[in-house]
């Protein structure tokens, strides 16, 4: 109360500059981030567009039960999560092998070119990364079909191959990333413990399991919560354009965010694309709360909140 | 014992020379493809060096100019404008929240800090912008939805300000009489050149890749950015995979954008950023290193 009794209307005033700095950001963050909010009520509304989404009439849980009687709400809800542990698992473990080995390299320059290197990927947009797998998997064109195998695979109508395609082209994309990340935490490890262990004659791999693993440690934790909490999301580009859209390949590679946006743009099936995003925002924020709770119990310095 | 250690640091440069090539590589697949003749293409497909080479895919692609060209200066005007504004409502809100003494600071770090817990999704915000705002088909379309600030980015900035501008400096110029706006231009800014540099970079990069917007909100032809050229070719694409049977491989080369030429646009996508990126690399990394973990 008393802290309150002091903010009176003349100490406001006197931060009337900073709060008008204020203004523009708070302004855009409220009609990008706030009303869509709101908006999402229509997933209990049957859309209507000349009513729009106050005035359309409401539906109760119609799309709900609508997108469950499918078997594409198991699909999706299969893919997203499923791509995502594997992402989390495959992805973290190969970063940390990669930055292990940088911190191990002694040569100084080659180590600066490899970190200059394994970022390219993470700079390249998915719609150009689809015409580089497409380089490679065309059917008549592909340097795999071509050079490597000889035989003409139609790799955009074959669902087998796709889970790893999608991971291999999820993991070539975003290890560069992930490595610098924890190869910044490995640099950061004080230099005093490796000393000790040298003394104390550890060889290479005691070092790297009693030093170098135990201070990723927290970075690794964080990091994979972090990732946990948004497991209900996906890189549509990677799920959308890298298949190029291929319908054969629908069942493995229609995530939340494919699903939702194909039902918006291309089907005008807004009642199920309502519904399972409503499903996707919501199941986000729960974990994305519980992932953090967790994270601010182990380690206080990188939880969000 | 010396040995035993050459042999392990060979093994791990190999190791990492792999990587390396595994990232280069596949980009060399496309700028060979688009140097290579075309007819060879079709033969032969795609490979790392050229059979024939041939400068025909950039012949066709200066010779057909205009929707390039155009689409490069949407490119370069989204990422400017986009990058341009971004940072202004980055900095702007960030300097407040870096000051302690502002009344409601933690309301208003909240505030920020909830839309990265949640959101609409969307569906809703496609509705919002479309219907409610009509930003289809403009070029705010390609700049506004999603990409001009980041509560993320905004994070990054106010604690790169409450680390490295000492409040006695800024106490000092208000006591001076500098008004709030003077204090953020002449004395903070000014402090902050690396960290700008480095979200000019990420923005930038941020918008000159983006493809998304475009898909929901664009189909006017007079505002495809780069990247939504090679977007819409790939439709192409598919519809070519998809009716590959129909119409045999000869009709499909006729009318549809050519097999060099789709890399060749490709390459013209990717080349400012590969050539500047080696000399912006620390910046990068720095920004991958401070976001990283919160990202």
């Amino acid at each position: 109360m008393r802290k309150k009794a002091k903010i009176g209307k003349k100490s406001l005033w006197k931060y009337r500059d900073l709060y008008l700095m204020l203004l523009p950001g708070a302004l855009y963050l409220l009609i990008n981030n706030y009303l869509p909010i709101g908006g999402l009520i229509l997933a209990f509304k049957k859309y209507d567009y000349t009513k729009g989404i106050w005035g359309s009439p409401w539906n109760g849980l119609k799309n709900f039960k609508f997108l469950f009687s499918t078997r594409d709400a198991a699909l999706i809800i299969r893919n997203t999560l499923g791509y995502n542990f594997i992402f989390i698992v495959l992805g973290t473990a190969f970063a940390v092998l990669v930055a292990i080995i940088l911190n191990e390299i002694r040569a100084q320059l080659p180590k600066k070119i490899y970190q200059v290197f394994i970022l390219v990927p993470y700079l390249i947009s998915m719609v150009v990364v689809s015409y580089i797998v497409f380089a490679f998997l065309s059917t008549d064109n592909g340097y795999i079909n071509n050079v490597i195998l000889g035989k003409k695979i139609n790799w955009y109508m074959q669902p087998k191959y796709w889970p790893y395609i999608l991971v291999f082209v999820n993991l070539w994309k975003s290890f560069g990333y992930n490595s610098i990340i924890y190869y910044a935490t490995v640099i950061g490890i004080d230099t005093s413990l490796y000393e000790a262990a040298v003394v104390d004659g550890a060889t290479r791999w005691q070092r790297i399991w009693h030093v170098t693993l135990p201070g990723l440690r927290p970075t690794i934790i964080t990091m994979t919560l972090l990732a946990i909490g948004r497991v209900f999301y996906s890189d549509f580009g990677l799920f959308y354009q890298v298949p190029m859209n291929s319908g054969l390949l629908y069942d493995v590679t229609t995530t939340i965010d494919v699903y939702v946006y194909k039902g918006l743009i291309l089907l005008n099936d807004i009642g199920r694309s309502a519904a399972a995003g409503f499903f996707q925002s919501i199941c986000g924020f729960l974990l994305v709360l519980t992932a953090n709770f967790i994270v601010s119990k182990i380690d206080k310095e990188n939880a969000l909140f | 014992m010396v040995q035993h250690d050459r042999l392990q640091q060979t093994l791990m440069h190999l190791f990492m020379i792999l990587l390396v090539l595994c990232c280069v590589l596949p980009f060399l697949l496309m700028v060979s493809a688009s140097f290579t003749e075309e007819a060879t293409l079709v033969r032969d497909g795609y490979r790392f060096i050229p059979k024939k080479f041939s400068l025909e895919t950039y012949t066709y692609l200066f010779k057909s100019a205009k929707t390039i060209f155009r689409g490069y200066g949407m490119t370069i005007l989204v990422t400017v404008l986009g990058t341009i504004l971004n940072l202004t409502l980055t900095i702007l809100f960030a300097y407040p929240l870096s000051r302690k003494d502002l009344p409601y600071r933690s309301v208003i770090s909240f505030f920020l800090f909830f839309t990265m817990l949640f959101n609409g999704g969307l569906v809703p915000t496609y509705m919002m912008y479309s219907n409610v705002f009509h930003i289809k088909n403009t070029i705010w379309a390609l700049i506004v939805p999603g990409l001009m600030m980041n509560a993320f980015y905004v994070i990054m900035m106010r604690s790169f300000f409450t680390a490295s501008i000492p409040d006695a400096l800024v106490e000092a110029a208000r006591l001076d009489g500098a008004s709030e706006w003077k204090v953020l231009l002449k004395v903070v800014l000014p402090l902050s050149k690396p960290m700008i540099v480095t979200l000019v970079l990420m923005v930038g990069l941020t918008y000159w890749n983006d493809w998304m917007n475009g898909l929901y909100y664009v189909n006017d032809q007079s505002l495809y950015t780069v990247q939504m050229i090679l977007n819409n070719m790939i439709n192409n694409i598919q519809f070519l995979s998809k009716n590959a049977s129909l119409f045999g491989a000869e009709a499909a080369n006729l009318s549809m954008p050519t097999v060099g030429i789709r890399m060749g646009i490709a390459v013209i996508a990717v080349l400012p950023v590969l050539v500047a990126y080696p000399f912006l690399q620390k910046y990068f990394v720095k920004g991958i290193v401070i976001g990283g973990v919160k990202g």
